[in-house]
């Protein structure tokens, strides 16, 4: 455990850029230099394009239209990020990036939410109960890990149209929070509790919402964060769901916007304002990775037990 | 503070597997009862089915006056301490032993000062902020002690507690747990596969096998009287020789021509009568002489222990292999493979059992 712990560390110090003074054992200086020139190499491929993305939501629509676009920063950048955010352009409505991003967040946070809460639920009474049909229904989940939102997008759609959801939160966020992949992780994690630890809570007088409140919780904090930040991110890019359910502009998500503002005769594209909102369709889900990374790695390697 | 009283118990796992076979068990107020038995003989199982974590398939147990087989863990007011400590791993000393009570709704001033005086009684106040990872194993164990005494429970229930400890350890715990039993006066049930452990620490001993209960009895009435070949071997260490013998007139006759062995103060059966001869390995002496020997040995192997010497031999007249016999000497004597020792057993202290029941004579 402590081996991986440290492995893990080395890499993502590596990938920070962050030095580490003889870690690495037995490794020659060369080998060194290569391998950090490969990692530098790496990044750079990953971040220029994310860089340059940013210099162009810098700049103004003239000059990113007359190439090549400069490698720095321009002058436009409080222009572009006001009137992305507060004016919106007429592919999307007028409908500024303050609201696409309110709308990301509360789907993306739904979503994480409600597959976590549901699939700790689910795996909690599969684990730690006995009733009729448990594995019939520990079965059916595991099916529904064959059928992705694709294969059953009309039935889905179907419902929420009965149900009156579409352009609604609900709507959005309801269909994507069952979750077999977490509830099969819970149910794996509860698993290595031993069962002198249930036993000792019962003699101790905790019940079933004790017990689950008090003791399994707390333990399983590190799968929670590592699991609320993959699942904020898949719902944070979600793209073909939100794009069937919304049809009013106010209710779109920033990646459907985005995508509508690109229009096929490239002069009509506003680009300034294309990567300016590209940028901050990015930010949230960085900062949910950089805020949340110790807990995330911690989650990954580890379990505190 | 309760007596515990267990009728004819039993436990059959899917209407087939019966893992407890009708033991009945009286534990007076403030005693403490171990149960031993090898892996499999159902003594985890009957102390489940008191602390109310297994449900008890025919018979009753009652906990201070009460018959108690519908009630929960909770109602029935036990404490029990596990075999792997069983501590949350995420919570302090101070809230793992105050769990419990905080569930009861116990005042928070009342919690404090029950934690902090079983801390002191068990020498955990400098360890009450520590996480259960950061203590040694013998730290550990006595906080799943804690936890069960901040209680006060009408009865202690110990699965094994000591068997994750080492060697210098458990001795020392186990000199703890018996002394902090008696002073709390609280009738406690203890499993152990351990029989030093068993015999330490019991009142009363259960000593059982296969589901039942074989003998329950004062550890040293089952020292001295063993009901059956079973209890003669589990208890004591090294085991008691056990030789299958014929009775004849005055005497045994050792199986494979192994000679006639003469004990005396022991009232033998009819003869002709097939049986098996106990000797505990210490109520073996080495003598002088040939003439006054029970038993002559031909010495196949020696253990030098220090405080003992144990020598295994077998019958000089023995024509054929098997029986061995273990002598136990005192330490310092000198024994070598090949010797010859003329043996004289301790006079009264041999074992009869029935050699097709293995029940004692």
């Amino acid at each position: 455990m402590a081996e991986t712990a440290a492995v893990t560390g080395k890499s993502t110090a590596a990938k920070l850029g962050r030095k580490e003074e003889g870690a690495m054992l037995g490794v020659s200086k060369t080998s060194r230099y290569i391998a950090h020139a490969i990692l530098i190499l790496g990044v750079l491929i990953v971040a220029f394009p994310i860089y340059y993305t940013f210099v162009a939501s810098t700049h103004s629509l003239q000059t990113i239209l007359r190439p090549p676009l400069p490698l720095w920063p321009g002058d436009q950048f409080f222009a572009n990020y006001y009137q992305a955010i507060f004016g919106g352009v007429r592919q999307t409505g007028g409908v500024g990036a303050d609201l696409l991003l309110f709308n990301t967040t509360v789907m993306a946070l739904g979503i994480a939410v409600g597959k976590i809460a549901i699939s700790l639920l689910s795996a909690y009474a599969i684990v730690f109960f006995r009733f009729p049909g448990r594995m019939i229904f520990f079965w059916l989940i595991f099916i529904t890990l064959m059928l992705p939102v694709e294969v059953r997008i009309l039935p889905t759609y179907k419902v929420m149209v009965d149900l009156g959801l579409i352009n609604t939160y609900a709507g959005l966020i309801i269909p994507l929070i069952a979750s077999a992949t977490a509830t099969l992780l819970f149910r794996t994690f509860f698993l290595t509790i031993p069962g002198e630890l249930v036993e000792a809570a019962r003699v101790d007088g905790a019940g079933p919402w004790r017990f689950f409140k008090d003791i399994l919780l707390p333990l399983s904090k590190t799968n929670l964060a590592a699991l609320f930040v993959i699942m904020f991110i898949y719902g944070w890019t979600q793209y073909l769901w939100p794009l069937l359910i919304t049809t009013s502009n106010d209710m779109n998500t920033i990646v459907i916007a985005l995508r509508r503002m690109i229009s096929f005769a490239d002069a009509e594209t506003q680009w300034h304002i294309v990567m300016v909102t590209a940028i901050l369709a990015m930010l949230p889900p960085v900062a949910v990775v950089v805020f949340m990374q110790r807990w995330f790695v911690k989650g990954l390697v580890e379990t505190e037990k | 503070m309760a007596t515990v009283e267990l009728n004819n118990v039993r436990k059959v796992y899917g209407g087939k597997v019966e893992a407890v076979k009708g033991v009945s068990i009286s534990i007076p107020d403030g005693e403490m009862c171990v149960l031993v038995g090898p892996s499999g003989c159902g003594k985890s199982t009957l102390l489940r089915m008191i602390a109310g974590l297994e449900s008890i398939s025919d018979g009753t147990i009652s906990i201070g006056g009460g018959v108690v087989n519908d009630k929960g863990p909770v109602e029935r007011d036990i404490a029990m301490v596990f075999q792997n400590y069983a501590l949350y791993p995420h919570m302090s000393v101070y809230d793992n032993m105050a769990y419990g009570l905080k569930n009861r709704g116990m005042a928070k001033d009342e919690i404090e000062k029950r934690v902090k005086s079983a801390a002191a009684t068990l020498g955990l106040a400098d360890f009450l902020q520590r996480r259960p990872r950061e203590l040694s194993g013998g730290q550990r164990q006595r906080v799943a002690m804690g936890r069960a005494i901040v209680r006060s429970p009408k009865a202690f229930l110990f699965d094994e507690p000591l068997s994750n400890l080492d060697a210098k350890l458990r001795g020392q715990m186990r000199v703890e747990i018996k002394s902090l039993q008696r002073r709390l006066g609280v009738t406690s049930v203890y499993v152990t596969h351990d029989q030093v452990e068993a015999m330490t620490l019991a009142d009363t001993l259960v000593v059982m096998n296969g589901g039942l209960a074989e003998q329950i009895d004062t550890p040293m009435a089952i020292y001295e009287k063993p009901a059956s070949t079973f209890v003669a071997g589990f208890i004591g260490s090294p085991a008691m020789n056990l030789l299958t013998a014929t009775v004849a007139d005055g005497g045994l006759v050792l199986a494979g021509d192994g000679g006639t062995v003469k004990p005396r103060d022991t009232v033998l059966p009819e003869v002709g009568r097939e049986v098996l001869l106990g000797i505990r390995p210490e109520h073996m002496k080495v003598t002088d002489s040939r003439n006054t020997a029970d038993l002559t040995l031909k010495v196949t192997a020696v253990e030098i222990l220090g405080a003992d010497v144990l020598a295994h031999g077998q019958s000089v007249d023995a024509t054929q292999t098997g029986g061995e016999i273990i002598a136990r000497l005192p330490g310092g004597t000198r024994v070598e493979v090949g010797d010859t020792l003329p043996f004289a057993i301790d006079p009264g202290m041999t074992h009869l059992f029935d050699a097709a029941t293995g029940k004692r004579i």
